[in-house]
C-alpha cells in the first residue's frame, strides 16, 4: 500500500507531504489542522490552522486572539495540495473531530481523542470507512472497561447523602470533562446550584453559548461557598483556595480512576470512572467495527492494542510520537 | 455482594477514622443477617476462609485472556486480584448474598475450588469481583480494628462499646445474637469462659488540679511505663486482654503459665530481669507476635505487677471501694512472675510532687492519684482516678521536610519531619502530625509553602530555617531510624519563630537523654 507517503511521523507530529501540513503538531509549523482544543493537541503559534468552528473558538478563548497567523473554518471536503480533507465527529469534546485524509483511493482516518459512549455535551463519533485508522490508546488495555456514567453520578450523589455537612470537591479538567460531570448531573435529575472554581468559568461560559444546558452555576471563589457541590480542575486542589472548605470529600472524575493506585495516589476518596475518552472494549470494539487494513497507535499503552491486533491479525504499528501527554487530559 | 464491594471500595478510599465509622455503621444497618455478620468479621479479619493462592487465580485468569494482554495489564495495575477483578469477562452482574461467597470458600474442596470461583467471577460486575477476589485471598486490608467494630455497632443501638466489649469474646461470625441483642432482643449469655470486662481510665492532671482535693482521701502508686493488661483466669481458661480488648495471651506463654490464681485482675505487663523493670521499648519487641521463641522468651522475660481486682474467686468486687479490692490484693499470693504496685507514702500534695519529680527508676512515667472510696467503673469517668504524668522531654528541632494532611487538614501542610544537628548536616529524628493549633496549622502551612525547596511526590523540602520544641514521652534505641533513637509520642509543643535553626539541639543532646 502507498500509505507512507499520506502521512508520516515527524518529530513535530504527523505530517502530510503532499497536503503541505500537519496534524496536531507539538511545536509551531506553517499549516496545522487540530482535532480539538485540549492543549497537548492545541498549541500556539502556528501559520495557519484549520480546525472545527468550535475547535477555534476554544483555542481563542485558551490562548487568546493572536493564537495563529490565520484560521480557517473546516467545512466540508477540502483540498489541500494533492488530498482532500474532512473532519468528522469525534466525540471526546465540543468541537472534536476526527481529521479524514484521502489521497486518490486511499483514505486515512486520524481519530485524536475520541470517545463511543455518548455525550451530552458534543457531537457523537461518527465513523468513516477507511484504509488506515489512527487510534489513541490511553486506555488501551483490557483492565479499562468503563461502567455507565450515571452509576458513577449516583455513586457521587450517594455520598453527598451520606456525608451531607462535607462539600465535595470534583476534580475535573476544564475543557470537556467539567462540563460533561455537570450535564451528567443535570441529565440525573440534580438541580441545586453547582459550585465552579473560576478557571472553568469561561469554558462552561462557552459550553452554556453553544446550546449545551448545564443549569445554575455559580462561582467557588467566594470564601463561604455554600453549594455542596464544587467542580474543580484538579491542580486546584493543591492550591491555598482548597483550604476554604471544610473536611471535603475530594473526588476525581477520570478515567485513570478504574485502577485504585491511581486513585489512591491522587489522594481521592471519591474516584469516580469517567471518561471522554475510548476504553477496551469501545477501542476494540471500532476497529472490528471500521476494519481498516492497518492501524496505527499513537499515544497511550500501545503494547496492549498492538498484541490485540496481532490477534486479530490486522496490521498494526505504534507512531512512538513523543509530546501527547502521558495522562492526556483526562 | 453489591453493598459488600461498594463498602469496601468507599472503606479503602477513606482516610479518616469517623468517616470510615460512619460507612461500617450504615452498611450493617441496611443489610440483613447473616450477611451483615460475615462483612463485619472480614473486615475485622476474624473471618476464616479457604485461602486461595495466586497461581490458582493466574491460571484462572489463563483459561479467560490472553497471557500476554493480562502480563501487559498486570505490570500496569500492580495488584493481581484487581488485574484479575477488571479483565475478567463481562458476566450477568448479578448480585448473590456476601453469605453465598462465604460458603463457597468456606466448603469447597481443594478441586472443585478453581471452578466454582470462575462460576461466581461469571456471576459478578467488576467491582464486586475485586471484593471476592480479596475475600478468597484474604487481603481485604481496610484497617478495620476489633474496637472500630464495636464503636460502629454501639452506633447502632443501646448497647455501649463497654457492654459490647464484655460479651465480644464469647461471639462468633456471623454474629446474629449480637444483632439481635442490637435490634432490641436478649443480651446473648458469653459463652466463653474468662471473658473480658471494660477497663476503667483515668484523666489527666496537675498540681493546681490537685490542690482543691484532699490527699487523705487519695491513694497513689507510680505509674509504670509498660501496657496495661485484664488477667483472667477463670475455670482454668487464662487469658492476657489489652485495655481495649484484644486477646493477646499468644505473645505472653510465661505470663500465662504464671498465672495461679482464679479471678480477673487489672495491672501492667512489664518486662523485667532480676528484680529490675525495663524501659517500655524491650517490651515492644514482645508485642504483635504470633509466637514467641525460647531465646526472647529468656531474653525478655514479661510478668505482671497489679494494682487492682475486678474479680476474685468468683466475687465480683467492681462495686466495692479501691480500698476493700486493695485488701482482697495485698492478701493473696501470686507466686512469682506477679507482684503489687506498691502505695506511696505521702501526705500533701507537695510529698507527692517531691516523688513524681525523683523517681526510682526511669520506667516510671509519673504517678496515679484514686479515690479511696472509688468503685470500679467501666471507661474514663472524671474524678475519682487520676494521671499526673512526669513533664515531657523536650528539645528544639528543625522542620526538614512536610506533607499534606488529609480529612479536614487536607490542602495544609501538617505532617512534618524534623531533625537535629550533626556536624553542619540535620539527621531526622521523628514526625509529629499534632500538638500545634488550628491558628498554628495555618501559620505553618504558609512557611512550607513559602520555603520549599524540592519536591519528592506529595513530600516538599524545606529550607533549614524554622525551629520547633517537639516533646515526647520517652527515646528508645532503633535500628530503623537513620539517627538511631526513635521518640514515643512526639508533637510539636512550641513553634520557635524566634529561634535561629543554627542554635537547634545536635543529636548528641538527644543521645544523652537516652
Amino acid at each position: 500500500m502507498r500509505a507512507d507517503p499520506i502521512l508520516l511521523p515527524t518529530e513535530a507530529g504527523l505530517y502530510c507531504p503532499e497536503g503541505d501540513f500537519h496534524i496536531d503538531p507539538l511545536r509551531p509549523v506553517a499549516r496545522a489542522l487540530i482535532t480539538h482544543g485540549h492543549s497537548d493537541h492545541a498549541r500556539p503559534g502556528h501559520g495557519a490552522v484549520l480546525a472545527t468552528r468550535q475547535t477555534l473558538d476554544i483555542m481563542r478563548l485558551r490562548m487568546g486572539p493572536d493564537f495563529a497567523g490565520s484560521t480557517q473554518v473546516a467545512a466540508g471536503e477540502m483540498r489541500l495540495g494533492g488530498v482532500s480533507v474532512g473532519f468528522h465527529p469525534a466525540g471526546h469534546v465540543l468541537g472534536s473531530s476526527q481529521i479524514a485524509v484521502t489521497s486518490g483511493d486511499c483514505r486515512i482516518v486520524v481519530s485524536g481523542d475520541y470517545t463511543r459512549q455518548p455525550n451530552p455535551t458534543c457531537a457523537p463519533f461518527e465513523a468513516v470507512p477507511c484504509d488506515i485508522f489512527v487510534t489513541e490508546a490511553t486506555f488501551g488495555l483490557p483492565v479499562f472497561r468503563f461502567p455507565e456514567p450515571a452509576t458513577q453520578v449516583e455513586k457521587l450523589l450517594a455520598s453527598m447523602a451520606e456525608f451531607l455537612d462535607r462539600p465535595h470537591l470534583i476534580g475535573a479538567y476544564a475543557l470537556g470533562k467539567a462540563q460533561h460531570v455537570i450535564a451528567l448531573l443535570r441529565a440525573a435529575g440534580y438541580d441545586a446550584p453547582i459550585a465552579i472554581h473560576g478557571a472553568l468559568k469561561t469554558l462552561c461560559d462557552y459550553y452554556v453559548q453553544q446550546g449545551v444546558d448545564l443549569g445554575e452555576l455559580v462561582p467557588a471563589t467566594a470564601d463561604e461557598v455554600s453549594a455542596q457541590l464544587v467542580i474543580a480542575p484538579p491542580s486546584a486542589f493543591a492550591s491555598l483556595w482548597v483550604q476554604r472548605f471544610r473536611d471535603p470529600v475530594l473526588g476525581f472524575a477520570s478515567g485513570w480512576m478504574t485502577v485504585r493506585a491511581r486513585a489512591r495516589q491522587r489522594g481521592v476518596e471519591l474516584p469516580l470512572v469517567i471518561s471522554d475518552h475510548v476504553d477496551w472494549p469501545m477501542l476494540t470494539g471500532t476497529l472490528t467495527e471500521l476494519g481498516p487494513s492497518e492501524v496505527w497507535v499513537t499515544h497511550g499503552t500501545e503494547d496492549g492494542v498492538i498484541r490485540w491486533c496481532e490477534l486479530a491479525q490486522i496490521p498494526a504499528r505504534p507512531l512512538r510520537l513523543v509530546g501527547y501527554e502521558d495522562e492526556a487530559e483526562e | 455482594m453489591k453493598a459488600f464491594a461498594a463498602l469496601l471500595e468507599r472503606l479503602a478510599f477513606t482516610p479518616a477514622r469517623n468517616a470510615k465509622l460512619q460507612h461500617v455503621q450504615h452498611y450493617l444497618e441496611r443489610t440483613p443477617d447473616p450477611d451483615r455478620g460475615w462483612a463485619l468479621a472480614a473486615l475485622t479479619g476474624d473471618l476464616e476462609l479457604r485461602r486461595v493462592t495466586p497461581s490458582l487465580l493466574r491460571g484462572l485468569a489463563a483459561e479467560r485472556i490472553d497471557g500476554q494482554l493480562l502480563a501487559l495489564s498486570y505490570d500496569f495495575v500492580g495488584d493481581l486480584a484487581e488485574t484479575i477483578a477488571l479483565v475478567w469477562p463481562e458476566g450477568a452482574e448479578d448480585d448473590p448474598p456476601l453469605s453465598q461467597a462465604v460458603e463457597l470458600l468456606q466448603t469447597t474442596g481443594k478441586a472443585g475450588l478453581p471452578g466454582a470461583i470462575a462460576g461466581m467471577l461469571d456471576r459478578l460486575g467488576p467491582s464486586e469481583r475485586l471484593a471476592f477476589l480479596k475475600l478468597a485471598t484474604g487481603n481485604l486490608r481496610v484497617g478495620l480494628s476489633a474496637r472500630m467494630a464495636r464503636m460502629a455497632l454501639a452506633g447502632m443501638g443501646a448497647p455501649s462499646v463497654a457492654d459490647l466489649e464484655e460479651i465480644w469474646h464469647g461471639l462468633a461470625p456471623p454474629y446474629a445474637p449480637l444483632f439481635g441483642w442490637i435490634g432490641g432482643g436478649a443480651r446473648p449469655e458469653s459463652a466463653a469462659l474468662a471473658p473480658f470486662r471494660p477497663v476503667m481510665l483515668s484523666t489527666p492532671t496537675d498540681l493546681d488540679e490537685l490542690r482543691a482535693l484532699d490527699p487523705a482521701e487519695h491513694v497513689a502508686e507510680w505509674k509504670w511505663d509498660g501496657i496495661r493488661v485484664q488477667a483472667v483466669s477463670d475455670g482454668g481458661v487464662k487469658r492476657l486482654y489489652s485495655r481495649t480488648g484484644e486477646d493477646i495471651s499468644h505473645a505472653f506463654p510465661d505470663v500465662i503459665d504464671a498465672m495461679h490464681f482464679d479471678g480477673s485482675a487489672d495491672g501492667e505487663l512489664l518486662v523485667r530481669r532480676e528484680g529490675e523493670v525495663a524501659p517500655f521499648g524491650e517490651l515492644q519487641k514482645r508485642l504483635n507476635r504470633k509466637a514467641v521463641g525460647r531465646a526472647l522468651l529468656a531474653s525478655h522475660p514479661a510478668g505482671l505487677r497489679l494494682y487492682d481486682l475486678l474479680i476474685w474467686q468468683g466475687r465480683d468486687l467492681r462495686a466495692e471501694p479501691l480500698t476493700v479490692r486493695r485488701a482482697v490484693l495485698e492478701g493473696a499470693d501470686f507466686g512469682p512472675g506477679i507482684d503489687i504496685s506498691p502505695l506511696l507514702d505521702f501526705a500533701s500534695w507537695d510529698d507527692l510532687a517531691a516523688l513524681r519529680a525523683d523517681p526510682p527508676a526511669a520506667v516510671i512515667e509519673g504517678v496515679m492519684i484514686k479515690r479511696r472510696d472509688s468503685a470500679y467503673v467501666a471507661g474514663r469517668p472524671r474524678g475519682p482516678w487520676f494521671k499526673w504524668k512526669r513533664d515531657p522531654m523536650v528539645v528544639d528541632a528543625v522542620l526538614i521536610y512536610a506533607q499534606r494532611g488529609h480529612g479536614k487538614r487536607s490542602g495544609f501542610h501538617s505532617d512534618f519531619t524534623f531533625g537535629l544537628w550533626q556536624g553542619d548536616e540535620l539527621v531526622p529524628v521523628g514526625k509529629a502530625y499534632f500538638g500545634f493549633t488550628d491558628a498554628e496549622l495555618r501559620e505553618l502551612d504558609k512557611f512550607v509553602r513559602a520555603n520549599t525547596t524540592e519536591r519528592f511526590g506529595p513530600v516538599r523540602a524545606l529550607a533549614p530555617k524554622l525551629v520547633v520544641e517537639v516533646a515526647f514521652e520517652g527515646l528508645n534505641r532503633s535500628t530503623r531510624h537513620r539517627s538511631g533513637v526513635a521518640m514515643r509520642f512526639p508533637r510539636i509543643s512550641r513553634i520557635r519563630w524566634d529561634k535561629p535553626a543554627a542554635e537547634a539541639d545536635r543529636l548528641d543532646t538527644l543521645e544523652a537523654m537516652l
